[in-house]
């Protein structure tokens, strides 16, 4: 869209290692000059992460936050596909259902910490119960707008070619509706890496979450702050990443435009 | 409307010079040609139609005339001068869905006339609300217009302008064929009445010959200029005339040939 | 709609309400409350004057910690929602942002801001940021390339073409990702405030079990959460109901 002349292949490497090196830079020296003696500078924060490998307690801790997720997000997406597919298929179901949807989705899984702590107590339960909570609505919301938004003239065909109902779900709306399912499903995940990190702040004493405040309370380590934030920023985008190649599967593939 | 025989227009200047114009997409070794050595002369107040099958690249090479794309080879002139971008002077009317949604009928002819005193403006929208045949949807969104209501504002909005030339691509193809021959009565009328340069591209034979002064036959890509055709027949044009006829016969058998090559 | 209708998700609530109750009474002596004893709840906090504070409070932050965010991430999402190069330069930097939780910000944003109201509009900021990003450049990218073609036909200048052009086009999608991410603020802020201020909707819901387990208002706050939640999403929507916007959904 630009107006000026296509950027040379080149430049897919040079722009964003000029932006990292600079940020990087921009960072360590305002360090450098605010002298500042708590907040780390880029070198501290590889340092951090150095110490955190060596000490073999960063690999338990993001086993821990992965495996949250997974538990967390596999629940949701169990319960919630076919939920949300039913109440996709059947639109009176969905009319009943929506206003209590309505009101529970604005609530942010981590106001519920008070309430999992009485069914689950303080620990891994609760924290998968937080994660649960935070893909669920996404992945019921996508299923049903994807299911809704399959032509009717699919489910017409399908009928005409004698498939019976629950037929037509399976082998034509299900279909049709795989790529929004799969869009929901990958921003629930997102969600779902989210919340477990602000979870683990909270609710329990593992886990990258935990990592990050630990670190501060106990020592005001912020290089290792720091060096934790990273990972998670490097873990959910590696986790975003192989998502969208599932997208990319054939079987699914029409759904979706991968532009420039 | 003029009796008036209107066979070759009035000044035979050279309005549009294409020379040796080619266009390459995508880079020197996987290079798509889809235009190649394309050589044209387009007289000033000629209406023009470029034939040619689907995907042919009929719409790139409309986009070069207009400075939209730059030839890989060759050039294009106008009045003398080499074509570096999109201009005023000439604009391009699309197939569909150009208009400004978030502009009135109003809003959308007006659009290139900000220049322009209130005064000044008001009154030549006013007049191309009137040319188009858009009284009463001088405040309505383009949202509550048909497809052929949108198509004579973009051209309004075209013709607001004052352009020398005017490029349009199949614009009346997303159209049902009696919005069609509507529209081509009244691209005709305007023509007639404000004469300017116009190239057309299509697909429809029929519309080729009822349209134009001469056809432009396209071959398939990469398209060279395969043919061309006079049409001598003096508008209005009966399209049940023996030499009507006869035209549009030729033309069939030229189009023939390019999809065979 | 007929009536019956329009009833039927009331009377389902109502159904749910009943069990809720029921299903409280069978079990004397656990910690969480029934739909009446929450509003027993809601009203003891109207009586001491703490709800109103407590909302206000909230909607402070969410108000300016998203509109900070707005102002920002706006324009800049769409210069480099606009130019390729930019998008290439920033691209993997807001990648690896993107993920972080807004609350892993929370002892950097103590460090900067201390406990307070500040550290909390910055979380919600942080929060509001890259979506609103991706919402602009996005919007950029999904303007039909028409449209610009027919913006440089006109001959425009650059400013003149972001003023009738590009703003006019961008503003449906901005709008909607606007209300997505004032759902993402209001998240953002009640999760912030159990952390690190206090007073608020958040604070409110931890404060009442960390000091004497008073579950009634924790689900009081709870629902009011909810509540004022749904009213803005409905309320942004509303907005995108407006004529001059219209246009923008109903295609061209």
């Amino acid at each position: 869209m630009n107006l000026l002349s296509r950027p040379g292949r080149w430049e897919t490497f040079f722009w964003p290692l000029l932006a990292a090196a600079l940020f990087l830079a921009a960072w360590h020296y305002s360090v450098i000059w605010t002298a500042t003696r708590v907040f780390p500078s880029p070198l501290n924060v590889e340092a951090g992460l150095a110490e955190l490998v060596r000490k073999h307690v960063l690999w338990g801790d993001i086993v821990d936050s992965l495996r949250r997720v997974a538990i967390g997000f596999g629940s949701a997406a169990v319960i919630g596909i076919p939920l949300g597919l039913t109440l996709g298929w059947y639109p009176a179901l969905n009319q009943v259902l929506n206003p209590v949807l309505q009101i529970l989705r604005p609530i942010s899984p981590i106001a519920w910490i008070p309430v999992a702590i009485v069914f689950f107590g303080i620990g891994d339960r609760a924290a998968i119960f937080l994660v649960f909570l935070g893909a669920f609505f996404p992945i019921v919301v996508a299923c049903v707008s994807g299911v809704s938004s399959v032509p009717t003239l699919f489910r017409r065909t399908g009928r005409n070619f004698g498939l019976s109902p629950t037929q037509v779900l399976a082998r034509v709306v299900f279909p049709a509706a795989l790529p929004q399912i799969l869009i929901g499903l990958r921003i629930a995940l997102g969600i779902a890496w989210l919340v477990v990190v602000a979870g683990e702040m909270i609710a329990v004493d593992s886990g990258l979450g935990y990592l990050v405040i630990d670190s501060r309370n106990s020592g005001k380590r912020y290089d290792l702050v720091v060096a934790a934030m990273l990972l998670i920023g490097l873990i959910g985008l590696a986790l975003d990443i192989g998502f969208r190649r599932l997208e990319k599967i054939r079987s699914v593939r029409w759904g979706f435009s991968h532009g420039p | 409307m003029s009796t008036e025989a209107v066979m070759t227009p009035p000044i035979l200047d050279v309005k549009l010079r294409m020379e040796h114009v080619g266009m390459v997409f995508g880079g020197d070794r996987k290079g798509v040609s889809v235009l190649e050595d394309i050589n044209l002369d387009v007289c000033d107040g000629e209406f023009i139609c470029l034939v040619g099958p689907s995907g042919c690249g009929k719409s790139t090479l409309l986009n070069v005339m207009g400075g939209f794309l730059s030839p890989t080879n060759g050039s294009v002139s106008i009045d003398g001068q080499i074509v570096h971008g999109p201009d005023p002077r000439r604009i391009l009317v699309f197939q569909e869905r150009a208009v400004f949604p978030w502009l009135t009928v109003e809003g959308n002819i007006g659009f290139g006339l900000s220049k322009m005193s209130r005064a000044q403006r008001d009154e030549r929208i006013a007049h191309y609300v009137q040319m188009m045949r858009l009284q009463g949807f001088e405040q309505t969104y383009p949202s509550d217009l048909s497809g052929g209501m949108k198509q004579r504002l973009q051209v309004a909005r075209a013709l607001a302008v004052n352009p020398d030339i005017l490029y349009l691509d199949e614009p009346f193809g997303a159209l049902d064929s009696i919005t069609r021959l509507i529209m081509r009565g009244e691209l005709l009328r305007i023509w007639q009445v404000e004469r300017r340069t116009i190239i057309f591209v299509t697909h429809d034979i029929d519309e080729a010959v009822q349209l134009a002064d001469r056809v432009v036959v396209l071959s398939s890509r990469p398209a060279k200029i395969q043919d061309m055709l006079t049409i001598d027949v003096p508008r209005p044009r009966n399209i049940s005339s023996p030499r009507y006829l006869e035209l549009r016969d030729e033309l069939l058998k030229k189009i023939r040939r390019a999809y065979t090559v | 709609m007929s009536l019956f209708v329009r009833l039927r998700p009331v009377a389902f609530i109502a159904v749910l309400l009943v069990t809720w109750q029921v299903a409280v009474y069978r079990h004397p002596g656990q910690l969480l409350p029934g739909p009446v004893g929450v509003l027993r709840g809601i009203g003891d906090l109207l009586q001491h004057g703490l709800l109103l504070k407590y909302v206000v409070a909230s909607l402070f932050r969410v108000t300016w910690g998203f509109l900070l965010a707005a102002a920002i991430a706006i324009p800049l999402g769409l210069t480099i929602g606009w130019y390729r190069r930019a998008e290439m330069a920033f691209n993997p930097l807001v990648q690896v942002f993107r993920p972080i939780s807004p609350l892993a910000w929370i002892p950097i944003a103590i460090l900067w801001f201390g406990v307070g109201d500040l550290a909390a509009i910055f979380l919600i900021f942080a929060g509001c940021f890259f979506p609103l990003l991706l919402t602009a450049s996005s919007a950029v990218h999904n303007i039909p390339t028409v449209y610009v073609h027919v913006g440089r036909n006109f001959g425009l200048s650059t400013s003149d073409f972001v003023y009738r052009v590009l703003y006019p086009a961008v503003v449906p999608q901005l709008i909607t990702g606007l209300r997505i991410t004032l759902g993402i603020a209001w998240l953002v802020v009640v999760a912030a405030e159990m952390i690190s201020v206090n007073s608020g909707l958040g604070f409110l819901i931890i404060d009442a079990r960390n000091a004497g387990n008073r579950y009634d208002l924790v689900i009081a706050g709870m629902v009011i959460v909810g509540t004022i939640g749904l009213l803005l999403d409905l309320g942004m929507r509303s907005l995108e109901r407006v004529k001059s916007f219209r246009w923008g959904y109903s295609g061209n």
